[in-house]
């Protein structure tokens, strides 16, 4: 049976959601697949875009990759715009050829809408929607002042933001009497401008543009309705979008008055082999310009083309929750209160800033909308009393009011029904989690990773956690903290005893907190505890019993009971002596040599009683430790930078053996990893580390918690532009909040994920002071810096430490018959049978 | 026939680190001795060999207590052994050699058996 072609117009968010949706079920074996994208990149996350300007990349964007498309068997076109459609023919045609189809997809988005303003074609007018938009914006920037932006809706105020990034004044323009008109009411529009102004971006609210003309102190100047005027040197329109439907219209399929092409429930066309999903299509008189019912409308298709009689889209919310300019905006359901009937609660409180309303039913027992500014801590209770009609309490005002006011607190996830939708994005509800976890499912990261809840635009995340904790719960599963049988406490619990009691020592801990005597689990997180507050030499005498054989004996067993020896070498930069050094030693303990992935030289093959030895030379010859046995920093790995790179822009090596000298030794819950690149070409691999900095012309931006290993994870962008001293003090303030209160064994990056709040709250306690603790970590930091001691030269001049490096204590000469070796491509390697 | 065995003296109290253990060389090849000093008695010790691996490094593992047992965690991958019994917590047809130790004024002594070939030569 030959194959029928699909063809999908359109590589935006939801064509690309639908692929992967199609390729996943059956009906993909019936299909050729062609996709055809007018732009020139890969479907990308629009949602993000202004990340763009943060400093994430399109690879960092892309919703997937190119090898993606080729393994599934689809011919991606790019740069390649649909120009026409023949329906009697059944093909489409772009400027290099025509092809066939024998059904048709439209996923072609939307376009952003400029109004008919004379001067709108000027060179420093732009749009807000693509990569390429925001290269010229950026472009325009350079040599700019000012920036506005026409509309003061949501897509506004994002660009307002990012005009303010790029370092602009930023002003925004907007033609109805409040901003975001769509989603606030008057109180709200308002409190939202005044916290706007308060960031210093400058609102004109009932102004009309009449023409856009030359200025005279800046590129442009705009002449409003009023006769006032204002003079910029960049203008980005944001008035709206519009349903990108030409193709629609040129071959005569139906599409509304005010333009979208016209689809059913099973998102198909007036054609029955044209279907249109996205922001192009128009359902029951409405165009859903949110990325959730796009992802909807795309699985409804995919279904369709596999048969499904019953899938149906039916519709979806619109409600949204953002942070614009830092400000949480939040608009459920009906906000407006336009059903009839509806009654209104409101509570203002302007000197904090926080303005809420909830529109209740006639009868007062269900919530159909509701605004909040200033605040979005109710949104996710709120949402669900309106999404699955939960009877509301008798006093409904509680769920609104402070809780210092007899405020309710947020609704419990047992109180929602199995129907309850938990993401939106992904179309997860309460019962396909709780399927999940019957499934086997056993912790948030499973659940995610099963359900794809909480993996598209995370604003669901904190609810999940509690529904999955709560559901954990009721089927026994202990979510227990506990560190191991000996203490009732997790790590983060345990060290907070430490610190506040000035416990120094696994016995005193043990004995008023614990019971029994320990284990393999509690004696090195306590160790690593202890490390952390006390810094005090790992193998004094109440320390050694603690310690994992690789921090007691400060090397790496082997799968033979020998270790391998990495010291220390800063930022990957060493001397041609100190390189001779090494060779020199490795040459005498005819050591295997290896370079490893962080810069640094490993040698293999030493016995216990061969450590303190070597080390004694390397020690003579310069090295430190380089911890690399240690649940601790490891390395920093560095480009070569601007001092010899031709790109560089910053001293990357200079930094990163700055860091390195500067986090040497810490001990934390996890290895830790960073790397420095001179410039955004990122040499250094910097984002796949739990610290990665990148120079910019500025100074510094810092990515955290990323790593590679086992479960890749990109680092997140934290903060822009740092000087050094600034850098320094944020990664400070960061690793020692991880340090304090990360799990054992957990890494920064799931640390992160799991924290409530995640990187926003992250960048709260971090950059904002929050929970006003910086400047305790700080000193915290400044202490351990201080403390800092080379592990080895303190044991290599300890004979009493050193009597533990005897292999067998009565019998100094006797080898250990077990270690065996052989040679391979010029160097010694173990042979032990029984491994 | 029950082999001879003799008490071999392999180490002195200074050499012990408590909650920690020693490898020592004897007849019967290397052994670990461990010092748990809230334990009553405090001594144990059992074969160095980590069966599971076949090197020579159960001392250098952390020690501590299961439900109760006194135990040894082998460092190369993990597996709990019974420092009474030589049992293995996590595979029950795995256990290691366990030696009787007892300390002798300032002595620690095990109880290996004396090499045949050696005596009767001798
Ligand atoms: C700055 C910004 C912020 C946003 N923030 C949010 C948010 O927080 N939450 C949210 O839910 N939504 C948000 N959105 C909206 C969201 O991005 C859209 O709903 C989503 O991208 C729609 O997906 P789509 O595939 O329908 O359209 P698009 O992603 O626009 O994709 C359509 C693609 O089709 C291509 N195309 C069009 N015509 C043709 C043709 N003839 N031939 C070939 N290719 C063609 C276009 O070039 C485009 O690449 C935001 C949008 C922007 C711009
Ligand atoms: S990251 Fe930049 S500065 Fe560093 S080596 Fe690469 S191109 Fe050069
Ligand atoms: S990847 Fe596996 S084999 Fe290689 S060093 Fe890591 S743990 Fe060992
Ligand atoms: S609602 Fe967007 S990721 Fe869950």
């Amino acid at each position: 049976m030959s194959k029928k072609t699909l063809i999908v117009v359109g590589n935006g968010m939801v064509g690309h959601h639908f692929l992967e949706q199609l390729v996943a079920s059956p009906a993909a074996a019936e299909y050729d697949i062609l996709v055809f994208g007018e732009e020139k990149q890969l479907a990308y996350d629009r949602v993000h875009l202004s990340e763009y300007f943060a400093g994430s990349t399109h690879t960092d964007l892309a919703m997937g990759t190119s090898d993606w498309y080729t393994e599934q068997g689809i011919q991606l076109l790019l740069n390649e715009p649909v120009t026409g459609l023949d329906r009697d023919q059944r093909t489409v045609t772009t400027p290099k050829g025509d092809y066939n189809y024998d059904e048709l997809v439209l996923a072609t988005g939307s376009y952003p809408f400029v109004p008919p303003i004379e001067g709108r074609e000027h060179p420093h007018c732009f749009v807000y929607r693509t990569l390429e938009d925001l290269d010229a914006i950026r472009a325009s920037a350079q040599a700019g002042k000012s920036g506005v932006v026409v509309g003061g809706g949501l897509l506004g105020l994002e660009a307002a933001n990012a005009l303010k990034s790029l370092g602009l004044q930023a002003h925004v323009v907007e033609f109805a009497p409040r901003l975001m008109p769509v989603q606030l009411d008057t109180d709200g529009g308002a409190l939202l401008r005044h916290k706007i102004e308060e960031l210093g971006v400058q609102v004109h609210t009932e102004k009309a543009t009449t023409a856009i003309v030359a200025g005279e102190e800046a590129r442009l100047r705009m002449n409003f309705n009023d006769d006032s005027h204002l003079e910029t040197d960049l203008i980005v329109f944001s008035a709206g979008i519009r349903p990108q439907d030409a193709l629609a219209r040129s071959s005569g399929l139906e599409v509304g008055e005010r333009g979208g092409i016209v689809v059913n429930d099973q998102c198909t066309t007036s054609d029955p082999h044209i279907h249109a999903i996205g922001e192009c299509a128009l359902w029951d008189q409405r165009i859903f310009g949110l990325v959730a019912p796009g992802y909807t409308m795309a699985r409804t298709l995919a279904s369709v083309l596999n048969g499904d009689q019953d899938a149906a889209f039916t519709g979806a919310d619109m409600s949204t929750k953002l942070k614009l300019l830092g400000v949480d905006v939040g608009s459920i359901g009906d906000a407006h209160g336009q059903t009839p009937g509806a009654r209104n609660i409101r509570f203002n409180d302007e000197q904090v800033g926080h303005y809420r309303r909830m529109v209740v039913s006639e009868d007062g027992k269900k919530l159909l909308g509701a605004i909040l500014v200033g605040d979005n801590s109710h949104y996710d209770t709120l949402l669900q009393y309106a999404l699955n009609g939960i009877a509301l309490p008798d006093n409904p005002e509680t769920l609104i009011l402070p809780e210092s006011q007899g405020g309710a607190p947020a609704l419990g996830p047992d109180a929602l029904p199995e129907t309850a939708s938990i993401c939106s994005c992904h179309n997860v509800t309460k019962g396909d989690i709780c399927g999940a976890i019957d499934a086997g499912c056993g912790d948030l990261g499973s659940v995610k990773s099963e359900t794809k809840a909480s993996t598209g635009c995370g604003g669901c995340t904190a609810l999940l956690k509690n529904v999955v904790d709560s559901e954990l719960e009721k089927r026994g599963v202990e979510v227990s903290k506990d560190l191991c049988e000996h203490f009732p406490y997790s790590r983060q619990e345990l060290f907070h005893l430490v610190k506040v009691n000035g416990i120094r020592t696994f016995a005193t801990l043990i004995r008023q907190h614990g019971r029994g005597h320990g284990c393999d689990i509690c004696k090195p997180a306590v160790g690593s505890i202890l490390a952390s507050c006390w810094n005090e030499h790992i193998l004094a005498t109440d320390h050694v019993p603690l310690q994992d054989t690789n921090d007691t004996f400060m090397a790496n067993m082997q799968k033979n009971g020998t270790y391998s020896i990495v010291p220390r070498i800063p930022g990957g930069e060493i001397t041609p002596d100190k390189l001779i050094v090494l060779g020199e030693v490795a040459k005498q303990y005819n050591l295997y040599t290896k370079i490893t992935g962080g810069q640094r030289v490993d040698l293999f093959g030493a016995t216990l009683s061969e450590l303190p030895e070597i080390w004694e030379k390397l020690i003579a010859a310069g090295f430190e430790t380089g911890h690399a046995y240690g649940k601790s920093l490891r390395t920093v790995k560095s480009c070569v930078g601007s001092t010899w790179c031709r790109y560089g822009v910053q001293d990357s090596v200079g930094m990163a053996i700055r860091l390195e000298d500067r986090y040497k030794g810490l001990r934390a819950p996890h290895k830790v990893k960073m790397a420095v690149s001179g410039c955004t070409r990122e040499c250094a691999e910097a984002q796949s580390k739990d610290f990665g900095v990148i120079a910019t012309e500025n100074g510094w931006n810092l990515y955290v918690c990323g790593n590679g290993g086992m479960r890749p994870r990109h680092a997140d962008l934290f903060a822009t532009d740092l000087s050094d001293e600034e850098l320094i003090r944020t990664i400070d303030r960061v690793v020692m909040l991880y340090v304090r209160t990360a799990d054992r064994l957990q890494r920064t990056s799931v640390w992160m994920e799991n924290l409530e709040g995640g990187l926003e709250y992250l960048k709260q306690v971090v950059l904002e002071d929050s929970l006003g603790i910086c400047a305790e970590l700080e000193e915290h930091m400044d202490g351990i810096v201080g403390t800092y001691q080379c592990e080895w030269k303190t044991a290599v001049e300890d004979p009493e430490k050193r009597k533990r490096f005897r292999e067998f204590v009565n019998a100094p000469a006797q080898k250990d018959p077990v270690q065996q070796w052989t040679t391979e491509r010029d160097q010694r390697r173990p042979v032990l049978e029984s491994a | 026939m029950k082999a001879r065995t003799y008490w071999d003296a392999v180490c002195t109290v200074g050499d012990l680190v408590p909650e920690s253990g020693i490898a020592v060389w004897t007849e019967d090849g290397p052994v670990a001795v461990f010092y748990l000093p809230h334990r009553l008695p405090a001594l144990f010790a059992i074969s160095h060999t980590d069966p599971f691996s076949g090197a020579n490094v159960l001392a250098r593992g952390l020690t501590g207590d299961l439900k109760g047992q006194p135990v040894v965690a082998s460092p190369l991958y993990k597996q709990h052994f019974n420092l009474v019994t030589g049992q293995c917590l996590e595979d029950e047809a795995v256990s290691v050699k366990t030696y009787p130790v007892l300390l002798d004024g300032d002595e620690i002594r095990l109880e290996v058996a004396v090499n045949q070939s050696e005596t009767e030569a001798a």
